[in-house]
C-alpha cells in the first residue's frame, strides 16, 4: 500500500545550498573586503549551509527534544576544546 | 511541525520506550556525537597551527585547486539530496524510487572519492605533499621566489592531508555502507516500507559526512 507523507521541500533546500556555495566562492575570490570580514561571513554562511543539513537533511527540526539535545551538546564542548586550545597558544 | 511531518520522520516500527528512538538510529546519533569531537580535534589542531603558526600561512588558492574542489562539494550536497529522496520514497512505500536514488547516491559519493584521488595525485605531482614542499618540484620554485611561505608548507601540507584524507575515509565508508544496503538489502526488497532503519541510519551518517565537508570546504578551501 502507497501512502504519501508530507515531506520538507528538499529540493528547495539544495537550491539553497547550491547558491549559499556560489556565494561562499564569490565572497572568498571576488569581493574586495577585508580579510577579517571575509572569515567571519565565510564562517557564518558554512554555519548556515551545516543547519540547513542537520535541520532538514538529518530531521533535527522534526526530532523530539531529547535526540535534538543528544545532537546539539557536542557542538559546545567542542568549540570548549578548540578555544582552549587556542587559548594557550595564540591568545 | 505538522502532525503529518512528524509522524514521516518516525519510521512505522516500535521504538525504545523512554527515548522514543528506535537503538539503531540511537546508536547512530550516538557514534556521530564522538565524530564532532573527533573532527573538532582536526579542525581545532588546523585552527591553532595555523593562527598561531610563526608567519605567513600559504593562500589555498595558490595550492589547491578550487574550482574542482567547489564540484565536489557541489557533488556531497547532491548526493545528500538524492540520499533523502531515497529515504521519502520509501517512507511513502515506493521501494522502486528508493533503490533510484539510492544508486544515484552511491554513484554521486564514489565520483566524490574519485576526484579526491585525482586531487590528492595532482598535488602530489605538483610538489605538494603531506611532509610539505617537495625539492625540485613546481611548488618549490613558488617557495624560492617567496610566492609561498616556506617556514609552514610542512604543517600544511600534513594537516591539509590528514582532514581531507580523514574526510575521504568517512566518505568511502559511507559509499560502501551504501553499495552493501543497495545490493544485500535493497535489490532482494529487505527494506520495506514497514522496516526502513538502513536507509534511515546510513543517511544520517551520510548526511553528517556532507555537514563536515561543507566546514571543512570553508576552512581549509577558502580561508
Amino acid at each position: 500500500m502507497e501512502t504519501t507523507h508530507k515531506h520538507p521541500p528538499y529540493l528547495l533546500i539544495w537550491l539553497y545550498l547550491a547558491i549559499l556555495t556560489v556565494a561562499e566562492l564569490a565572497l572568498a575570490f571576488e569581493l574586495p573586503i577585508s580579510r577579517n570580514m571575509k572569515l567571519l561571513l565565510l564562517l557564518f554562511l558554512a554555519v548556515w549551509k551545516a543547519l540547513l543539513v542537520a535541520m532538514f537533511f538529518m530531521h533535527l527540526k522534526f526530532e523530539r527534544w531529547n535526540l535534538r539535545i543528544l545532537a546539539i551538546i557536542p557542538v559546545p564542548l567542542a568549540l570548549i576544546f578548540i578555544a582552549a586550545g587556542m587559548s594557550e597558544h595564540i591568545w | 511541525m505538522t502532525h503529518a511531518m512528524a509522524s514521516a520522520m518516525r519510521p512505522p516500527f516500535p521504538a525504545e520506550r523512554g527515548v522514543d528512538v528506535y537503538n539503531k538510529k540511537l546508536g547512530m546519533w550516538v557514534f556521530l556525537a564522538s565524530e564532532v569531537m573527533f573532527f573538532a580535534a582536526l579542525i581545532g589542531s588546523y585552527v591553532i597551527l595555523r593562527f598561531g603558526a610563526p608567519g605567513e600561512w600559504a593562500r589555498p588558492g595558490i595550492v589547491l585547486n578550487i574550482k574542482i574542489t567547489a564540484f565536489n562539494t557541489f557533488l556531497l550536497i547532491c548526493s545528500s539530496v538524492s540520499m533523502v529522496k531515497a529515504y521519502a520514497a520509501i517512507s511513502d512505500g515506493d521501494p522502486r524510487k528508493m533503490r533510484f536514488w539510492l544508486l544515484m547516491t552511491i554513484i554521486g559519493g564514489a565520483m566524490f572519492v574519485g576526484i579526491q584521488v585525482y586531487e590528492y595525485f595532482h598535488l602530489v605531482e605538483h610538489g605538494f605533499t603531506p611532509a610539505g614542499v617537495r625539492e625540485g618540484s613546481e611548488l618549490a620554485e613558488l617557495v624560492k621566489d617567496g610566492t609561498l611561505p616556506a617556514a609552514t608548507m610542512g604543517l600544511y601540507g600534513s594537516t591539509f592531508f590528514t582532514m581531507t584524507g580523514f574526510h575521504g575515509f568517512h566518505v568511502t565508508c559511507g559509499v560502501i555502507s551504501m553499495a552493501y544496503l543497495y545490493f544485500v538489502k535493497a535489490l532482494p526488497g529487505k527494506i520495506t516500507p514497514q522496516d526502513y532503519a538502513g536507509i534511515e541510519v546510513v543517511g544520517l551518517y551520510w548526511h553528517f559526512v556532507d555537514l563536515v565537508w561543507i566546514i571543512l570546504f570553508t576552512i581549509v578551501y577558502l580561508i
